[in-house]
């Protein structure tokens, strides 16, 4: 993989890292829930998905039904057919490549593609990304489940706002003009669409989401695409 | 939560994964559109950014949160390496709470 250099895998190594210890959170409540621990880990092998993990789980926790669980959870990830998309490319025609490159598509392994410019660096920040955060989540799952709620508060790390940071910085390359003296016309026009659409699609999701269930509103913000239209 | 939801859940969620690059197989998309959906993912990227920093449950996430993304982000606007914004915005966000903002 000449495509993997260590800036990458440091910046994938935080993400994983950050992820991991959500993964904990996650372990340490999914049994305070009443599921044992190997079923936490064969959830989180399984769906992984760390939203609509938590949303399940928590859901039935709180007394919802299974089916409403799955209904949230389910919604949550519908993400994921857009996402898969953008990066069908990156996960190439071969099947066996192909269905496991589906299952490791994550928010994190998403916007490190997008965030590379030439198609081999894309590939290797999938999968690094995608399969980092595979081993660190289940890892993370284990051990949380196995120690209860005393370690791993995220929040008191400050790793919620980790992930958002870390996502906007990855979404940073394709809404910043380049630094480039001679960076293309198409170059910049395709930044400015970008911010438009970023900043409209932020604007969608907020507005929308005190009316519509959790994940409807990321969905909806796909409608910023029109302002790229032009 | 017991093991069929759980199977539900995971093959509902794979198939949202892989609908994706077979949708976009049998659909050959043109250049053009293959560009809106980089935009789409964008789009969606920001308003996962909007909502995971400023929601908790259908609520305001309090101030230390998006104090520490707001201290990352402008990290990561000055160009900044990665890692650098990650740990600001977690270190931002965790002293805040140490001080007593929610």
């Amino acid at each position: 993989m000449g495509n993997v250099d260590r800036a990458l895998v440091r910046d994938v190594g935080a993400v994983a890292l950050a992820s991991g210890v959500v993964g904990v959170s996650f372990g340490a409540l999914a049994v305070a829930a009443g599921l044992s621990v190997w079923m936490a880990l064969f959830m989180s092998v399984v769906v992984f998905a760390g939203g609509a993990q938590f949303v399940a789980v928590g859901m039935v926790a709180a007394g919802a039904t299974p089916v409403a669980a799955v209904f949230a959870g389910l919604l949550l990830n519908a993400r994921h057919l857009p996402f898969g998309m953008a990066v069908a490319d990156v996960l190439g025609k071969r099947w066996p490549t192909r269905l496991l490159g589906a299952h490791l598509m994550v928010d994190e392994s998403v916007a490190f593609a997008l965030a590379q410019r030439e198609p081999g660096r894309k590939r290797a920040a999938y999968w690094l990304c995608g399969g980092m955060l595979f081993v660190a989540w289940n890892l993370g799952v284990v051990v949380g489940g196995w120690a209860g709620r005393t370690v791993g508060n995220p929040e008191l790390l400050g790793l919620d706002a980790a992930f958002p940071a870390s996502m906007l910085a990855l979404l940073l390359p394709s809404l910043l003009p380049p630094k480039e003296e001679d960076a293309s016309e198409g170059v910049r026009l395709k930044a400015t669409k970008g911010r438009r659409v970023a900043l409209v699609g932020a604007l969608i999701a907020l507005a929308a989401t005190p009316l519509l269930p959790v994940g409807v509103p990321v969905l909806l913000s796909i409608l910023a695409v029109g302002v790229a239209l032009r | 939560m017991t093991l069929l939801p759980i199977l539900v859940l995971a093959v509902g969620t794979f198939g949202f994964r892989i609908a994706g690059p077979l949708l976009s197989e049998r659909l050959q998309l043109s250049e053009r559109v293959q560009g809106l959906m980089s935009m789409a993912t964008i789009a969606m990227l920001a308003a996962l950014v909007a909502t995971s920093t400023l929601i908790v449950q259908g609520g305001f996430a309090g101030w230390a949160r998006p104090a520490g993304v707001f201290v990352g982000a402008l990290l990561a606007w000055r160009r900044l390496p990665f890692i650098a914004v990650v740990v600001a915005a977690a270190v931002t966000a965790a002293g805040l709470r140490l001080l007593g903002v929610p």
